[in-house]
């Protein structure tokens, strides 16, 4: 352990050393007022050429045709690719649209995010309220629930798909109970349920986390209050912990609906938005117009992706206000 | 047993054990089970033979069939248990097996060849964990490229995000200059614009630097996360001034008081930078699913995803490889399990 | 060592004026003290000095050499912080080591030189260990020592005392004295506390909002302040103000009656001022004297016995409030009545419309 420490700190020092001299001509360079600008560059530098210029290139790909990345070989169709998005006679039918499976996804990611964000936060709520209970193993129990955040989602879907399969564990465990078995992922609605499911699982212990913090920041004398005045444990549950809890439920009522509407990488592996289009998501549909399917349709994509962004935008102001109004009360 | 018992019952408050806490010990054993009973389950599986992968119903326990060598054979036999006929309660090996009969040999006798109707026998079965899954993953997939590519990336990437991200807290924590609030409300605002909706146009940034299935295409682009820039300012701010003021009285150049105050001070907020960052580029999944087309650029991820997309998935061997890649994510929560909850619990990010 | 120089130094912020043309001369070698209020601008005339604020107007020169656009760094100054900064990731040893190291200093030089600092300030047995396993006081010596390493040539103090007990206060402020006599060195102290003004000082500034009050030795401060406010700030307890109006100027002499017609003379130099000016006398409590039966008479208020010394807190008949202070016990009681001699050689008297005092003719204080 002294041996690893010792040798961070040489290559740290190495590191300093390395490139003290270079800013220091930078700083007397600048001058002291500027300086900060130094400290600043890099981030800003990457910050503009892969956040910022994206923003903006993303209305050029909006509005030009055809499957050329570079954008001086796209001949310019204004709203067209918006009105191909658009194009409906009957909204709540995708098969009426010229771009079926675009609405499709649009369906399923309604569906999914209300399914989704709603049993999130049911039972991230529960876990967390029986996590905040004075029991033993307290810490091994929190660190159960919130294991699984960690895994990457690939991994998540791996595991699944193996634990789901036709001859997996699963159906195993229903024939042995004398039930019979499905395949699961092959049939349409409980693939659904599934990828429901899945991301539930696999990003509770997150939300878990934010609302045990929540409740650990309820004082609690004013819990003790309380029960001097006799109030009876579900009465302290509506009238002290829900109101008190509030600000921390909007948090991650906002954060989840955020996550849900970009969900993807667990489904894609999972499902492969199938069967069909059963599970097909938006950013699902961004990406195989855009990148898996040939031509590559990237206005289509850009102009989906300035969709799914009003959307976010809405949300993450949301987040926001929500935060700030946390912060401030 | 009581001891056990009066241990798990044990409260801090006042209040004996009651209904309500038996339904959250229900509650939290299921969960247990729901959680870790998957992992537990892919961790086993990964360890049996691609026969006994086959096996339905499956066991739970990786089980091979039980060989036995025999004199005069080249290869192990399998060795089974007679269960009916005239051989009742012997254990035989198999020669061959023709239609409903099969030939076997008892290894202590090699010389006897008997016949046995194979209802009347049950295989020998025996734990036994297929390390080769794990092996084979080195010798005949190009595993330790992929293992290489994401340890690249993850390594790379989080010192550059760590470094960028930490000068710019800095800068924005510790300077008063013009421009600071609207540099500091930009990066901000770009937490709201996901880089899942610039596709696109990132691409064609990325394609036009050349960094197309290069691991520079995923690590440039990940590198200055506002996350990161937000969650170390904060930390920043309770630094005093004094002491940087101090170190500028003891002719240390503002570099200097960077890297030799600021930073070490600054090592709670690092740490859990550094495990954020970890944890994004190693399950990176999408990002590099557009920039790395050819399979000697895959990280673990991608190459997870085309096994399991081949028409015949090869089992075994993605088993294996999933649990790799499980595997240092799990000993980062092991061990760091603390740090990463506070950090998410005051910064609620992920 | 340095002499140092402001000359018409000011500062502003976001346009506000917060330092309004400083002129100072700090001696080679003096103690100096600024002391004032808070918020009277001395925190940031020291951070001027310093280099960590910039100097808005006027010039700042050490040894004759205008320092102005010099960094902090650069100015070969030496500061110890109110709240100590240490660093608090480094041992002792690396905190003392820290600045010389960035010089460049040869490795056996800052040995010696830390050692050296180490064993004056008596923190030897303290260089390995961090600054959170030190009480307050050792803090204090690492953060001089710091200082001290560095053989600045000036040394500044930004409040060094405040944040220790009581009793460890008077026993730094010794200890800094009598670093101060060792080293030689020119030394720039900020305080708000008149006490370590006084007891430490070879000069004082008194600042009050950005200006200089007065700029003397302690004793000139006490005996003659210059204005109303320094008169108040300097001594503890504070001064006893009585307003009045002049009555008569003579030779040596003014006399003057407040508003219960009672009259005081005053050893003055009157020649300022005219009969019917309104004037303030101020006389300290350490001179008022009560009791017997001739002078003014007062009611006694409450009365504080500390057994080597008392405290009497009186009322004119105006309803003027007086303190007396005197060494030794009273068998005086609250309510009693009593009179109160004012002595004129002890006298102060103020304008009352710019606050200036009038030339003290007689000094009491220093005949004793």
């Amino acid at each position: 352990m002294t041996f690893a420490s010792t040798a961070v700190r040489t290559v740290y020092q190495a590191a300093f050393n390395s490139l003290e001299r270079p800013l220091l001509f930078v700083q007397n360079l600048v001058g002291m007022r500027r300086v900060a600008w130094m400290f600043l560059l890099p981030n800003l530098v990457i910050f503009g050429a892969f956040t910022f210029l994206p923003i903006i290139l993303n209305y050029f790909y909006a509005t030009t045709g055809s499957d050329a990345i570079l954008l001086s070989q796209r001949p310019y169709v204004g709203a067209e690719n918006f009105r191909t998005l658009l194009a409906c006679k009957d909204y709540l039918d995708p098969n009426t649209c010229q771009q079926d499976i675009f609405w499709r996804a649009i369906h399923n990611t309604a569906k999914f995010v209300v399914l989704q964000v709603g049993l999130m936060i049911v039972f991230s709520l529960v876990t967390a309220l029986i996590l905040n209970r004075d029991i033993v193993l307290r810490g091994f129990f929190r660190g159960v629930f919130f294991y699984p955040v960690l895994l990457s989602p690939v991994v998540v879907a791996l595991i699944w798909k193996w634990v789901l399969q036709r001859y997996g564990l699963l159906n195993a465990g229903l024939e042995e109970a004398g039930l019979s078995s499905v395949n699961w992922l092959v049939d349409a609605n409980w693939s659904f349920f599934w990828i429901v499911f899945v991301t539930i699982w696999a990003h509770m212990g997150f939300y878990v986390l934010i609302l045990l913090a929540g409740l650990q920041a309820i004082p609690s004398d004013v819990y003790e209050a309380a029960e001097m005045d006799g109030a009876s444990k579900w009465r302290v549950f509506y009238r002290i912990t829900l109101p008190l809890l509030t600000p921390t439920m909007v948090v991650v009522l906002v954060l989840s609906l955020i996550r849900a509407v970009q969900a993807f990488d667990e489904i894609f592996v999972l499902t492969g938005g199938g069967p069909g289009t059963a599970t097909t998501l938006i950013l699902h549909y961004i990406y195989e117009t855009g990148f898996a399917a040939r031509p590559r349709l990237f206005g289509l994509a850009a102009a989906a992706s300035i969709l799914m962004a009003a959307v976010l935008m809405v949300l993450t102001l949301l987040q926001l206000a929500v935060t700030r109004s946390r912060a401030e009360g | 047993m009581a001891t056990v018992l009066n241990f798990l019952t044990r409260r801090r408050g006042r209040h004996g054990f009651d209904l309500t806490d038996w339904l959250s010990w229900a509650y939290l054993v299921f969960g247990t089970v729901l959680m870790f009973g998957p992992v537990l389950w892919v961790v086993l599986s990964s360890f049996k033979t691609d026969a006994a992968l086959a096996q339905y119903p499956p066991t739970l326990l990786p089980f091979a069939a039980k060989t036995v060598a025999v004199e005069g054979y080249d290869k192990p036999l399998e060795l089974y248990r007679i269960t009916g006929g005239e051989y009742q309660g012997r254990h035989l090996a198999e020669i061959r097996r023709i239609g409903l009969v099969a030939q076997m040999v008892d290894p202590a006798e090699p010389d006897k060849r008997l016949k046995v109707n194979i209802k009347d026998r049950q295989p020998e079965q025996a734990l036994a964990f297929a390390v080769s899954n794990y092996t084979e993953l080195f010798s005949r997939f190009n595993f330790a490229r992929y293992l290489w590519n994401s340890v690249f990336i993850t390594v790379v990437a989080t010192v550059i995000t760590v470094l960028f991200n930490s000068m710019a807290a800095f800068a924005l924590a510790k300077y008063k200059f013009r421009g600071r609030t609207a540099v500091f409300l930009l990066i901000i605002a770009t937490l709201m614009i996901p880089p899942t909706i610039n596709l696109v146009p990132i691409f064609l940034v990325v394609s036009k630097l050349g960094m197309v299935n290069s691991p520079w295409g995923v690590i440039w682009p990940a590198v200055a996360t506002p996350t990161g820039v937000f969650l170390l300012r904060q930390y920043m701010l309770t630094i005093p001034d004094d002491l940087l003021d101090a170190a500028r009285m003891d002719h240390a150049s503002e570099w200097r008081v960077y890297w030799r105050i600021v930073m070490p001070l600054s090592a709670p907020a690092i740490a859990v930078l550094t495990i954020f960052s970890v944890m994004w580029r190693w399950n990176d999944f999408l990002w590099p699913l557009i920039v790395l087309t050819r399979s000697e650029q895959f990280t673990l991820q991608l190459a997870l995803n085309s096994f399991q997309g081949e028409l015949q998935t090869n089992w075994s061997h993605l088993l294996a490889m999933t649990v790799l890649t499980l595997l240092p994510i799990t000993f980062v929560f092991a061990f760091l399990q603390k740090y990463i909850t506070t950090g998410i619990a005051q910064s609620g990010v992920k | 060592m340095a002499a140092l120089e402001l000359e018409g130094v000011v500062k502003d912020y976001a346009g506000v004026r917060a330092i309004h043309g400083i002129d100072l001369k700090v001696e080679d070698g003096d103690f100096c003290v600024f002391v004032g209020p808070s918020g009277c601008g001395k925190s940031t005339l020291l951070r001027m000095i310093a280099g960590l604020e910039d100097i808005t107007g006027g010039e700042l020169r050490i040894d004759r050499v205008r320092v102005n656009e010099q960094r902090a760094s650069e100015r070969g100054l030496a500061m110890v912080f109110q709240t100590y900064a240490l660093y608090p990731h480094m041992t002792v040893w690396e905190n003392l080591a820290f600045g010389l190291e960035n010089i460049r200093t040869p490795k056996a030089e800052i040995k010696e030189r830390v050692t050296r600092a180490a064993r004056m300030l008596q923190i030897e047995e303290f260089l390995g260990r961090r600054p959170k396993q030190l009480s307050g006081g050792q803090r204090q010596r690492v953060a001089i020592g710091r200082a001290v390493v560095r053989e600045p040539r000036v040394f500044l103090f930004d409040e060094p005392l405040s944040n220790l007990d009581a009793e460890l206060r008077v026993a730094m402020r010794r200890e800094i004295s009598a670093l101060h006599r060792r080293l030689g060195n020119t030394m720039i102290y900020v305080t708000h506390d008149q006490v370590e003004a006084m007891t430490m000082a070879d000069r004082i500034v008194v600042l009050k909002a950005g200006r200089v009050e007065q700029y003397g030795t302690p004793l000139h401060l006490y005996n003659e302040p210059a204005n109303q406010f320094v008169a108040g700030f300097i001594g503890s307890p504070r001064m006893n103000f009585i307003d009045a109006v002049v009555d008569g100027t003579d030779a040596g002499k003014v006399t003057v009656r407040d508003a219960a017609g009672q009259a005081y003379e005053v050893s003055v130099d009157g020649s300022g001022i005219s009969p019917g000016q309104e004037v303030t006398v101020g006389i300290r409590p350490e001179h008022l004297e009560v009791g017997g039966d001739k002078g003014h008479p007062v009611s006694v208020q409450s009365i504080e016995q500390l057994g080597g010394q008392s405290f009497l807190y009186c009322e004119t008949p105006d309803g003027t409030q007086l303190t007396a202070h005197f060494v030794g016990q009273t068998s005086m009681r609250r309510g009693d009545k009593a009179h109160a001699t004012f002595r004129r050689s002890f006298m102060h008297l103020f304008r009352k419309s710019d606050g200036k005092a009038l030339k003290r003719l007689e000094i009491g204080e220093a005949a004793i």
